[in-house]
């Protein structure tokens, strides 16, 4: 349905011998909203930054429509970028900030310019505004003005890196609907950088789990979120129980020495596996109706559902469910042949604990991963 | 509960009274009043201010010199300052140290170095000398002085002859007193426009260029815009000294140069005694400066707002 529109092949990219892009390749298609996602540090802004040119890969190429751009300047590229804390002229108002990109290019008369700029601003609710002075914008607002600023200039693609960071969680939602409603309003492509899954899922097309510079995994939100190719984006994305299993079969796999169906296959007899469970996928029944029993060791109150934790015979596994459990009550546990996703083993393997499901757990990966440096002093900030 | 520590101030505020604002009511006091020679009275004045007219040309030369070094200042001090912002840190430190260096040296002691570098026999001249650049002028300036005769003698006019030079003159001119003031304050220009460059946001330029401009187009639309702070307060703190500078003058004007420091000076210490005279033109001095600080900070905040109106 939609062409190619931008190629990274085999791009490299190292600082003083630390691998930030580990051979990439990546096509990006018009008219799509493309995710990069991973943690601190995974090369996802740097991916974005070479395809602005702000970066020149270290090995590698950049195509885009079909020509290689490695070596083009920022300025003569058909893409415009929202820095993630907005990069505003401090010196200019609302207006000029938004027509700065429309003066530079000399094209378009004072008039021309004059409408344009309304017109933007009308896109991003921000009509009126244009006399007000940057300094006297809530952060909302500036990230508004960021957006015109970049789309009035017509870009064949958008780069937001992280733009809805520094935001408090309400208005973050209604910048998820709004920036999915303006890509969708003016057609062009988007490619948005976020560590935060949530925001991937609901807005993109396609979402890109990306690791330590290697691509983990290409999909849709759904795909992503379902059918997680390793135990790192199972974990990444939403949370997860990941277990060690055998596959003893197709169809059937083994988790603490007891069968259960599943809908996976194709791999070889009694072939050591990694298995996801999500913690939404597990019912809470009677103890005697249970494939397996545990007891009750924590229950968390979050509004639509409980956190609880179950010990499995010193696993701990994370149930979500309406249901409430009291601490210490004996429960037994019931999980479709659906909710029961099988990987192979890959270097991800055993990272995660038995319980990886703690939000705490994904800070400290965080801090882990941050360490690089790349971005992680500017992403460190925003945890809730 | 804001100013609990409101007591740490007054030290600094005693420290204010004492050598600022009563200097400065003294000053006022003085140049409203004149002193009668011989009995010593005190009676109320503005004499000291109509007088002032036989002065027009010191106010006028020590403002039109001041105007040229900060100007001087200006050009010389803004490329070395971005120049030194964009380079490394290593190439930072060993810049700023190489500003800062001079400074370390006596003001006076400094001053005296150019003396004995622009004398009639001092090193320059030494050096023209030797390398026969006065020679060479003295072989080509007789060519040019019978033309100037040619054409005087045309078209009317005096003539003159050909004296030949043994040096030429560098002390002792309105270019000697610039010299010792762009050599002196300099690095006052370089520190507050480096200091906001260096703070710049590296993001607003990536958002210049992301948004179409070339090199040129980032400097123009971003970086000087936004330094322009950075080049008022290098301004005032260039402009301020040199206009009221009497050693750079008296040494280097060779007596020739007097300037309102000077005039002042000699109304305190000199023969002229007069100190109601000389707190007078101190006082319109500074109000003249004080008058142009406003203005031009006026300015730059204007500039400021009428592009964001």
């Amino acid at each position: 349905m939609s062409k190619e529109l931008i190629r990274l092949t085999d791009l490299v990219m190292a600082f003083d011998g630390e691998v930030i892009l580990d051979h990439m390749n990546l096509y990006i298609n018009d008219h799509e909203f493309l995710t990069l996602l991973g943690p601190s540090g995974c090369g996802k802004t740097t991916t974005l930054r070479i395809i602005g040119g702000f970066q020149t890969p270290t090995s590698g190429d950049v195509f885009f429509d079909g020509v290689r751009i490695n070596d083009v300047p920022p300025h003569q590229r058909k893409v415009n970028t929202v820095f993630q804390k907005y990069a505003l002229f401090p010196h200019l108002n609302v207006f000029e900030n938004v027509a700065f990109g429309l003066r530079i290019s000399k094209a378009y008369s004072e008039e021309q310019i004059r409408g344009k700029v309304t017109e933007m601003l009308e896109l991003v609710g921000l009509r009126g505004f244009g006399d007000r002075s940057i300094s006297a914008l809530s952060g909302g607002q500036q990230q508004r003005v960021a957006i015109a600023r970049a789309v009035v200039n017509q870009p064949r693609v958008l780069l937001l890196d992280e733009p809805l960071g520094a935001l408090d969680l309400r208005l973050r939602k209604d910048m998820q609907n709004e920036l999915k409603r303006i890509q969708q309003q003016l057609g062009i492509t988007f490619i948005y950088v976020t560590h935060d899954q949530e925001e991937a899922l609901s807005m993109s097309d396609t979402v890109v789990v990306m690791d330590k510079g290697v691509i983990q995994q290409i999909g849709t939100p759904e795909d992503i979120y379902n059918e997680p190719k390793n135990a790192f984006v199972a974990d990444f994305i939403g949370e997860s129980n990941i277990i060690d299993g055998v596959m003893v079969e197709d169809k059937v796999v083994k988790l603490y020495g007891r069968k259960f169906p599943c809908l996976d296959g194709g791999f070889a007899p009694n072939e050591p596996v990694d298995v996801v469970i999500r913690p939404e996928d597990i019912d809470i029944v009677p103890q005697d109706q249970g494939q397996i029993t545990g007891v009750v060791t924590d229950v968390t109150f979050k509004g639509v559902h409980y956190d609880t934790i179950v010990d499995f015979d010193g696993f701990k596994w994370l149930i979500q469910t309406t249901d409430y459990s009291p601490v210490g009550a004996h429960i037994g546990i019931k999980i479709d042949p659906d909710g029961i996703h099988v990987m192979k083993k890959s270097q991800y393997s055993g990272m995660f604990g038995d319980y990886s499901s703690y939000s705490e757990e994904y800070e400290e990966l965080d801090t882990v991963d941050g360490e690089d440096g790349e971005d992680g002093s500017r992403e460190g900030g925003h945890e809730e | 509960m804001k100013n609990r520590r409101g007591w740490f101030s007054v030290p600094y505020v005693i420290w204010m009274a004492l050598f600022v604002v009563i200097p400065i009511l003294i000053m006022v006091v003085y140049a409203f009043t004149t002193a009668d020679p011989i009995t010593g009275e005190t009676e109320l004045t503005v004499g000291n201010f109509t007088g002032m007219g036989l002065y027009l040309s010191v106010f006028g030369r020590s403002f039109w010199l001041a105007l040229l070094a900060t100007a001087v200042c200006l050009l010389i001090g803004y490329p070395v300052a971005y120049w030194m912002a964009k380079e490394g840190p290593g190439f930072q430190r060993i810049a700023m140290a190489l500003i800062m260096l001079p400074m370390w040296m006596n003001f006076l002691l400094r001053t005296y170095s150019w003396m004995s570098i622009l004398e009639n026999n001092g090193l320059l001249n030494q050096l023209f000398q030797n390398i026969g650049v006065i020679d060479l002028y003295n072989s080509i300036a007789p060519f040019f002085v019978d033309l100037r005769n040619v054409f005087a003698e045309h078209f009317g006019g005096v003539t003159t002859n050909f004296v030949p030079i043994d040096h030429f003159q560098l002390i002792g001119t309105p270019g000697a007193v610039v010299l010792g003031m762009v050599y002196n304050y300099l690095p006052f220009m370089i520190m507050p426009i480096y200091s906001v460059i260096i703070k710049l946001d590296n993001s607003l330029v990536e958002a210049a260029r992301d948004l179409g401009a070339d090199t040129a187009g980032v400097f123009r639309k971003v970086i000087f815009p936004l330094s322009l702070s950075g080049i008022l307060s290098g301004v005032t703190m260039v402009f301020v000294p040199s206009v009221s500078t009497f050693a750079i003058s008296r040494l280097l004007g060779g007596g020739t140069q007097m300037m309102l420091g000077d005039l002042i000076e000699a109304q305190f210490l000199g023969g002229a005694y007069n100190p109601h005279l000389g707190a007078a033109i101190a006082m319109v001095m500074m109000v003249v400066v004080v008058v142009c600080m406003v203005v031009m900070n006026h300015f730059g905040e204007g500039e400021e707002q009428a592009v964001m109106l």
